[in-house]
């Protein structure tokens, strides 16, 4: 569905100021540079150019509809599910060009994960909601190997005391903040290097919301985390470094503390402190 | 904004006054009594049509016979004495039984009250004498006591369908005949009971022999190639088309020919069977294969389009979770698209199948409407099936096929419920809640 130029996007004057400063290569997970994403004659995401760090959660605000989810969704090619989607520019994880022929997005969806909006397990039972991942990737040959895969990665995402009883009854049965933590669970069942996280905790009360913050701190040493959020508290208690998306551009990013003390941009001032968005 | 440009507005306000709260709590009430009355007419016409079918056929349910003793006379059944069995199956075992009906009644004499005596044994009663010496053929000589069938107009009289009150000229059976009857009754010959023959025996000239098994071993095969046929190609059809089927001008040209298909006349899928399969391919005639076949063919629209907005109902976001975390498009239909969507796609196949199941126009064209006395034993033997029996009954003018019809009918509707028990079952097992 998906179409890509593979040639280096020219670096416009707009987005120049707004590119983060180049740091080691190794520090950088996923850069895009010149990203667009047109839904048919719709022009969503206009020439971004943005740096992801490794281990670091990157959140992206914005009003609604300014594009962030829908970069989110390009970077583990979501978009390609959609009719009339088109991607152009480049988008690279640790260097390689996730929408270059040769790379199978099985793969790429097993690198990088994500966590939707809405928690979405499948209506199966608790243990195989976190055993599928690992099951279709052939992570674990036997049963046993399974059964500690799925304890790990519920241990990580704090549910195991909640659920450990009762792993046979299904997923749906769990309350929103743990259904949510279970979808993490099964997202980091399969080892991933990104998780990506589509306004997680939108749909949680706020000692979910906290949970699940914690959680993401704790998930920081080892995964890299790209949160897209409508909540500038959340961006500003569990991000590193903040994007603020404007009507389908990328309009500033930096660390999290420099854009909510000292933004550069009036824009980016205008809905941090609440005058528009 | 309209506050400050237009003061002078009264701003609008509910209007909550009783009349006008009691006027809509009237229409609801209304509303309500006129869903009641269409779900009582409903019923009560369903009740109408079930009373009907079990006031006409609870009786084909049981049978009546006639005890009499017949002397196996070697005479008459081995004259060679040689115990063959070919002479001993094609031996007259008619005339045995009315031997041993004319004993009982000795003063008739003429021909034609011979006649009328020898209508009250079926015509078919000489089988269960064949069986009997087939089986133990020590018996010939003897004198045994056997049940036979009775005559289908003296099954009709015992069951009270024909009245003694009309004038003789205007009934099946003479005032004669009536007396002989009512002689074998008072000497406690006539015995009713569970007419297990309806449940064994194939189709009959005969009504009082005539059974059903033929027509639902015949239904049964031919639904078997049906759902056989249909449901995985339906469903493998609805999956592509559904997702992984390119969205353009072939697909909507296909989607809307299958859409088509669903309404075509099932009599022309019977003309495309006869042309095709038997014409072109040399099927059998009168095959459950090729009834199969045609009733498939009929079938798939409809099991396609159930599928289809089965899976259009599963939620995108299942299918997302699925992608998230790396499953392929196989993967994300076999292990959550099509388990999820599986209730509505059972569905639309027992839509379908009950709809094949009550057809008998296309099986008219393909031969199906045959006269088959035989049980057929695989998809190749000719056979019939329940709604072609009913019909055929129907058009039978023997008294005794009324009640036939009407049993078939009930044991259609049998069938019709132990196919929709299946689906219900197969449903529950599928249901799953997100």
């Amino acid at each position: 569905m998906s179409m890509v130029t593979l040639a280096t996007a020219p670096v416009s004057a707009a987005t120049a100021a707004t590119t983060m400063p180049q740091k080691s290569n190794e520090a950088i997970k996923i850069a895009a540079r010149n990203a667009n994403v047109y839904y048919g004659e719709n022009h969503a995401l206009k020439h971004v150019d943005l740096d992801i760090r490794r281990n670091e959660v990157t959140a992206l605000i914005g009003p609604s509809g300014c594009g962030k989810s829908t970069f989110l969704r390009c970077l583990n090619r979501m978009n390609d599910v959609i009719e009339n989607c088109r991607v152009t520019g480049k988008i690279t994880l640790d260097g390689e060009d996730i929408y270059s022929r040769e790379l199978d997005v099985v793969v790429l969806r097993a690198r990088v994960g994500m966590v939707f909006q809405k928690p979405n397990p499948f209506p199966k039972s608790i243990f195989d909601n976190v055993a599928y991942g690992p099951r279709i990737h052939g992570m674990a040959p036997s049963r046993r190997d399974l059964e500690e895969v799925v304890q790990t990665s519920l241990e990580r995402a704090s549910l195991w005391n909640e659920v450990k009883d009762r792993l046979k009854e299904p997923g749906t049965g769990l309350s929103g903040g743990q259904q949510q933590r279970l979808c993490i669970a099964r997202a980091i069942a399969v080892s991933p290097e990104v998780i990506l996280m589509d306004e997680p905790c939108s749909a949680l009360d706020p000692i979910a919301t906290a949970r699940i913050e914690e959680l993401i701190d704790e998930l920081r040493q080892n995964i890299t985390i790209v949160i897209v959020t409508h909540s500038m508290q959340q961006a500003a208690r569990v991000s590193q470094r903040t994007a603020f998306f404007h009507l389908g551009e990328l309009v500033e990013t930096g660390d999290t503390p420099q854009i909510f003390t000292s933004p550069r941009d009036q824009r980016t001032q205008g809905y941090i402190t609440g005058r528009f968005g | 904004m309209t506050e400050t440009t237009t003061p002078a507005m009264p701003i609008p306000r509910p209007d909550l006054s009783p009349a006008r709260l009691k006027r809509r709590y009237a229409a609801e009430r209304r509303f309500r009594l006129y869903g009641i009355l269409a779900v009582l007419i409903a019923v009560g016409m369903l009740g109408v049509l079930l009373a009907t079918i079990i006031g006409r056929g609870y009786s084909a349910f049981y049978r009546t016979d006639i005890r009499l003793e017949v002397t196996l006379d070697p005479a008459v059944i081995d004259p060679a004495g040689t115990r063959d069995p070919d002479a001993i199956m094609q031996a007259d075992y008619t005339k045995l039984l009315r031997d041993g009906l004319r004993t009982l009644f000795p003063d008739v004499t003429s021909r034609q009250d011979k006649r009328d005596l020898n209508a009250l044994v079926s015509s078919g009663a000489d089988t269960v004498l064949r069986k009997m010496v087939q089986g133990d053929p020590s018996l010939i000589g003897q004198t045994v006591t056997v049940l036979v069938p009775i005559g289908d107009d003296f099954d009709m009289l015992a069951k009270g369908f024909i009245s003694r009150n009309l004038p003789e000229s205007a009934r099946r059976v003479s005032d004669q005949q009536i007396a002989w009857y009512d002689a074998l009754q008072q000497q406690d010959r006539v015995e009713q009971g569970f007419n297990w023959n309806f449940f064994t025996a194939g189709d009959s000239r005969e009504p009082e022999l005539a059974g059903v098994a033929g027509s639902v071993v015949g239904t049964f095969l031919t639904m078997l190639v049906t759902l056989s046929l249909a449901f995985p190609l339906a469903v493998a059809t609805a999956v592509y088309l559904e997702e992984f089927a390119p969205k353009n001008r072939w697909t909507d040209l296909i989607e809307v020919n299958i859409n088509n298909l669903a309404a075509v006349p099932s009599i022309v899928f019977g003309l495309l069977g006869l042309a095709i399969f038997i014409g072109f391919f040399g099927l059998p005639r009168s095959a459950p294969l090729v009834g199969g076949i045609v009733l498939s063919l009929m079938t798939l629209p409809v099991i396609i389009i159930a599928t289809r907005a089965a899976l259009k109902a599963v939620p995108p976001s299942i299918r997302e979770g699925a992608y998230g975390i790396g499953a392929s498009s196989l993967q994300v239909v076999t292990h959550h698209v099509v388990p999820l969507a599986m209730p509505g796609i059972l569905t639309g196949t027992i839509i379908g199948m009950a709809r094949a199941l009550g057809e008998t126009a296309p099986l008219l064209m393909i031969g199906m409407v045959a006269f088959i006395v035989g049980v057929p034993h695989g998809v190749t033997d000719a056979a019939t099936v329940l709604p072609v029996q009913i019909y055929l009954w129907a058009d039978s003018p023997e008294r005794g096929f009324v009640e036939k019809t009407s049993a078939a009918i009930m044991v259609l509707l049998v069938f019709l419920v132990l196919m929709n028990g299946i689906a219900v079952y197969l449903r529950r097992r599928f249901e799953r809640r997100w």
